[in-house]
């Protein structure tokens, strides 16, 4: 609440200052025969640290002087002077100044002391995270350095054992460790683009089996232990969305389960389109997550207790990012009876194929009059198109 | 052994060149190689190559401007190799004249196939007049299509898609291009139309429409015709 006062512009600090001293002394004004003069001067007193609390330095040191001109004018016998009568309330006058000032000024003072050390905690925070950042990338990055350094070693030896089999297994050892490489860079850089927020999303049309089916053609050899299911809706629309950018966000998904599931697990994925929404989900029938895990699995960084090869606490995060960057949103909950199951809500144009027809024929009879193409592709002599049109239209 | 097809490498990390050489030179190709832009123009100049393969990121001009200095004259084939794998990248790629595009890291097994279907396509005879790919046969003269023996109905505008792809078997075409081919140059954002005809189109020539083994799709760029299984 604070920090949003803060915020306001000065001129705004000035006026609603200005406007709570006078309306304290109005009521004061009406109330003085009641509480006498001098007690007026605490009220605008505590008025003014009220204000103190709330805003700037010179806002506050005008709010004070204005208080102290209106009690001398309107409360300090004589009436509607500047002339004060007694020298007890000369002296009453100059206090409050003194003291008005000095809140004003100790309680900014206060302020800056507080913005310092939150920027502390702020900076504390970031060096945080770079660490988390670089043991865990350090820790991606030299695991499969690692393997590739020795098992290449291994290979390299002269009088060495190994048999051909053997030999066949750490050259594969070398692939996956490289392209294991090559995916935490992919999610680095993909992370480095969300975090700058130079992210701008691409939408185009796609269709439904292609966008399922790409991140399940590149994850094949590892899905190869797990069975896959997968139930798109019947007559599904075309979408429009950044191709790229979602089905790098299944594919991050459909690794993970990879990662997180024992081989022969069942992995269903669905597809359906809904007010506007396309819904994506996968579930498995693995473990599930805890509660714990359940609340933090979209964060930066966070690794389940469970720990698997391959994971950089990057992949879920950028599910989470990719997705809202189209404004949907990702959930995860445990699935029942048993295992997790995420789900990919993104608003989506369609085109149903109804609309469709009408381009068809449109364009068809364009094409009639564009020479260039009649040339090559259309049949010479009478175009015939408005029969082969027909084809589509009983769909 | 003058029979051996002749490959030009420009790229200016020696790792990347050793691998290439010992790979290309394993599977019957010669190699020159080349670390800079202006070396590597010349070589192509002196030793005109069947097939180049190029790096994105060299040390003294921009891979792009090499590639449109090359297809200025250079016929040939042109495969681009870089870390660059933006969708952005290599569509301006293959508008500049690139038969093909593979980001690193890439198998080599890949690299094979694509050069390959790269030379093919600059020694397959303008001429031709029936395209046949496995189960599926397209006359050019008559424009009928075949699958499996049985004639295939196709409209116009499959048609067109269809013969588009396959002539090009192998490379990939960008939407913009095939828009432009097919529906003329004021279509060239409306992929969405695209999108439908290639799925009307998969489900006639498709054995499993939802995974397709003749039409590919390049995610963000493109449609690769891909007929002629190589592994």
């Amino acid at each position: 609440m604070k920090l949003d006062y803060f915020k306001q512009s000065i001129f705004k600090q000035f006026l609603v200052s200005n406007i709570s001293v006078v309306l304290v002394a109005l009521i004061c004004y009406a109330s003085v025969d009641y509480i006498g003069y001098r007690s007026v001067a605490l009220l605008l007193l505590a008025t003014v640290s009220v204000l103190a609390i709330f805003f700037t330095l010179y806002p506050v040191l005008a709010a004070a002087t204005m208080s102290a001109l209106i009690w001398d004018f309107f409360f300090i016998p004589p009436h509607f002077t500047f002339h004060v009568g007694s020298s007890e309330d000369v002296l009453l006058l100059l206090m409050y100044f003194v003291i008005a000032l000095v809140n004003g000024v100790l309680t900014s003072k206060v302020r800056a002391l507080e913005k310092l050390e939150l920027q502390k905690e702020e900076r504390h925070n970031t060096i945080k995270l770079y660490k988390t950042l670089f043991d865990s990338i350090s820790h991606e990055l030299r695991t499969p350095i690692a393997t590739i350094v020795g098992a290449s070693d291994n290979l390299l030896q002269k009088d060495s054992h190994v048999s051909d089999a053997d030999k066949a297994k750490l050259v594969d050892e070398i692939s996956i460790a490289a392209f294991r490489l090559n995916r935490l860079i992919d999610n680095l850089l993909n992370m480095q683009r969300l975090e700058s927020g130079m992210l701008m999303i691409k939408p185009d049309w796609c269709e439904i089996n292609e966008l399922i089916n790409s991140p399940l053609n590149r994850l094949k050899s590892e899905l190869s232990t797990h069975t896959v299911n997968v139930e798109i809706q019947e007559d599904f629309p075309i979408i429009k969305l950044d191709f790229g950018l979602i089905e790098q966000a299944l594919f991050n998904l459909l690794h993970n389960e990879t990662l997180y599931t024992l081989q022969n697990s069942t992995i269903t994925l669905t597809a359906n389109y809904a007010n506007g929404n396309l819904i994506i989900t996968i579930s498995d029938d693995g473990k599930g997550f805890t509660d714990e895990e359940l609340t933090h699995l979209f964060t930066k960084f966070y690794r389940s207790a469970v720990k698997t090869t391959g994971g950089t606490g990057l992949g879920l995060s950028i599910v989470k990012g990719f997705v809202e960057a189209h404004e949907g949103h990702v959930k995860v909950e445990n699935n029942i009876p048993t295992g997790a199951k995420f789900t990919l809500e993104i608003p989506t144009e369609v085109l149903e194929l109804n609309d469709f027809m009408d381009f068809t024929e449109l364009a068809i009879k364009k094409n009639m009059e564009h020479e260039t193409l009649s040339e090559t592709y259309m049949p010479k002599g009478k175009p015939k198109t408005t029969d082969e049109t027909k084809i589509y239209s009983p769909r | 052994m003058s029979t051996k097809m002749n490959i030009l490498i420009i790229d200016d990390e020696v790792q990347i060149r050793k691998l290439l050489e010992i790979t290309l030179n394993s599977n019957d190709y010669n190699t020159l190689s080349a670390a800079t832009a202006r070396e590597g123009i010349m070589l192509s100049v002196t030793h005109p190559p069947d097939l180049v393969i190029l790096d994105l990121g060299l040390p003294d001009e921009d891979g792009q401007s090499v590639l449109k200095k090359l297809r200025e004259w250079y016929l040939g084939a042109i495969i681009i190799l870089s870390v660059r794998s933006s969708e952005e990248d290599i569509i301006r790629a293959l508008d500049n004249g690139a038969n093909d595009y593979l980001t690193k890291p890439f198998r080599t097994g890949e690299l094979l196939a694509r050069i390959r279907t790269a030379l093919r396509q600059t020694q397959l005879s303008p001429t031709v007049q029936k395209l046949e790919f496995d189960n599926l046969s397209i006359d050019l003269t008559s424009r009928i299509v075949t699958l499996d023996n049985e004639p295939l109905k196709l409209t116009a505008t499959e048609y067109s898609l269809l013969t588009l792809l396959a002539k090009n078997d192998g490379k990939v075409l960008t939407h913009q291009y095939i828009l432009k081919q097919i529906w003329g140059p004021g279509y060239t954002q409306q992929s969405q139309y695209l999108r439908v005809f290639v799925g009307q189109l998969r489900k006639k020539i498709e054995p499993n429409p939802n995974n397709p083994k003749f039409i590919l799709t390049e995610s963000g760029i493109g449609y690769r015709f891909c007929a002629k299984v190589d592994e």
